[in-house]
């Protein structure tokens, strides 16, 4: 063997780590301030003209005007049951369909390709067929987002089922349970991480779709108020609405986020 | 409860898996069935279990199950086979739920099993918490939960490392000495085989026949780590299964 000292080392070069993402609590807030600051100091040094942006502290202002005067509520909570029971339905159905794909060979047979021939129709262009089926009123609203959060919850959920460990569906059947409880207590929980990550989508759509019924035929709602502000060019009204629906998505994210942390706490 | 393999023949597709098994799995006794990898044993077992039908051939019962017997055919996997959202306990109540077993009934059961499987500390535990060698005991406790009258362990201990499956043949052989059951026991290890059961079938390559049984007269009890004449046996079973497996090693797998 040769003496250490008269050789020079060369250190590995690290190549590992990476592709790990980790929670940076405040690095989300920080984007969102940093951004909004950028904007108050462009509008107010005139870098960027009133025409472009409003300032964001007159949409502050705005959204303080709307709230004082109560409209805010008369807007907000049509616009959430609407939210509430389209989504509601659409999800609920579209879970109980997906389950159906996932068991059962003729309803893929027959429903994926219906699935994939719906899920590119914009629901919007449907709007007038959902008034003239179920009403100006709040019944073709709630077709409305029903429908457009039926189809992503479709795919999510028999994509879901179809991950679901085939030796667990096996180890209830070794051991005689019967089909519904196999369907209960192993199909359905072990889809749900992938149904949960499905319904962020869908819950996005909805809200989506939420504006696009509102915008036709509805006194109140967020979708009416920002339809009004934008055929008078008041960014500041446009903006305040647009902000809430940003708040809106935020939040049901977050209730998602919330779920999982509850309902998942066995995934580690 | 006996259980017979009467002429078993099976294909998957143009491969013959097995071809005319019949065997007689006698009540209170470990039958092992080795053989090299692709011969059919799981599939076998699957067939003992109800959970897939041969083409040919039948898989009959004699007599009934014991009393108190909530399944008399019981599966234990390989990987185990645990609801990971579900603790220990949780995972055993799922088999006993459907038979209307709940509360302070159901838990009785479980306590009791839990105690057999030395798992009484681990209730609560999520199966993600557990190693290898436990969450298999917590499987071969919820086996235990629905007294079977045959257990079919298909290769229980193969995803287990050679240190905990030691401890955890012992633990079988304390189970089987304290309350004999009948039980099928799929493997590929010879060493298990040997240790575990009271006779040994070996299958040929693809596709399987059973090329001889091996009846090992000593009691599990008596059977220990590296005894002379079970590594007799080992020797034995290894020269008949050693020229099937290089000739299945060699082949193409079709699937």
């Amino acid at each position: 063997m040769t003496e250490p000292k008269q050789r020079t080392g060369q250190p590995v070069s690290f190549r590992g780590g990476g592709f790990a993402p980790k929670p940076r609590r405040w690095f989300g807030a920080a984007v969102f301030v940093t951004l909004i600051a950028l904007a108050e100091w462009g509008t107010r040094s005139g870098f960027i003209s009133a025409l472009t942006l409003p300032k964001p502290s007159d949409v502050l202002a705005t959204f303080g005007e709307l709230y004082t005067s109560g409209l805010l509520f008369k807007h907000l909570l049509p616009s959430l049951s609407r939210l509430a029971v389209g989504a509601a339905l659409g999800v609920s159905i579209g879970v109980s369909v997906g389950i159906l794909i996932g068991l059962f060979s003729y309803m893929r047979a027959g429903l994926v390709p219906l699935v994939a021939a719906i899920f590119p129709i914009p629901k919007i262009a449907l709007l007038p067929l959902f008034v003239i089926w179920f009403g100006i009123g709040e019944g073709s609203k709630y077709a409305l987002i029903a429908f457009g959060t039926f189809t992503p919850t479709v795919v999510a959920t028999y994509g879901a089922v179809d991950n679901v460990d085939r030796t667990l569906i096996r180890m209830g059947q070794s051991f005689g349970l019967s089909w519904w409880s196999i369907v209960r207590k192993i199909v359905f929980p072990g889809a749900l991480p992938g149904i949960l990550s499905g319904l962020r989508i869908s819950l996005a759509i909805a809200i989506i779709l939420l504006v696009a019924a509102e915008m036709l035929g509805a006194e109140y709602g967020i979708g009416a108020y920002i339809l009004e502000a934008g055929s008078l060019y008041d960014l500041e009204r446009l903006f305040v609405g647009v902000v809430i629906l940003s708040l809106l998505g935020v939040i049901t994210s977050g209730v998602i986020a919330l779920i999982e942390r509850r309902l998942l706490d066995w995934r580690a | 409860m006996e259980i017979t393999l009467d002429n078993i023949s099976h294909a998957y597709g143009d491969t013959t898996v097995l071809q005319d098994v019949s065997h007689t799995i006698n009540a209170q006794q470990i039958v092992c069935i080795v053989g090299p990898s692709g011969c059919g044993k799981s599939t076998l077992l699957r067939f003992l279990g109800g959970l897939e039908q041969p083409d040919a051939g039948r898989v009959l019962q004699y007599g009934d199950p014991p009393e108190g017997c909530l399944n008399p055919l019981t599966f234990v996997f390989q990987d185990f086979a645990l609801l990971p959202w579900r603790s220990v306990s949780g995972n055993i109540s799922l088999v006993l739920e459907d038979h209307g077993i709940r509360g302070a009934r159901a838990k009785a059961i479980i306590e009791d099993v839990l105690l057999r499987t030395k798992l009484g500390d681990f209730a609560r535990a999520l199966p993600r918490q557990l190693s290898g060698g436990m969450k298999q005991r917590v499987a071969i406790a919820r086996a235990l939960a629905v007294n079977p009258a045959v257990m079919l362990l298909d290769e229980p201990l193969s995803a287990l490392d050679s240190q905990t499956r030691e401890l955890l043949m012992d633990d079988l052989v304390d189970l089987w000495t304290r309350q004999p059951f009948t039980a099928v026991y799929v493997t590929h290890n010879l060493a298990e085989a040997v240790r575990l059961g009271h006779q040994v079938v070996v299958l040929s390559r693809r596709p399987g026949r059973i090329r001889e049984v091996v009846t090992i007269d000593k009691p599990l009890a008596e059977r220990e780590f590296g005894d002379r004449d079970l590594e007799a046996h080992q020797k034995h079973l290894w020269q008949l299964l050693r020229d099937e497996a290089r000739a299945a090693d060699a082949e193409l797998i079709h699937d």
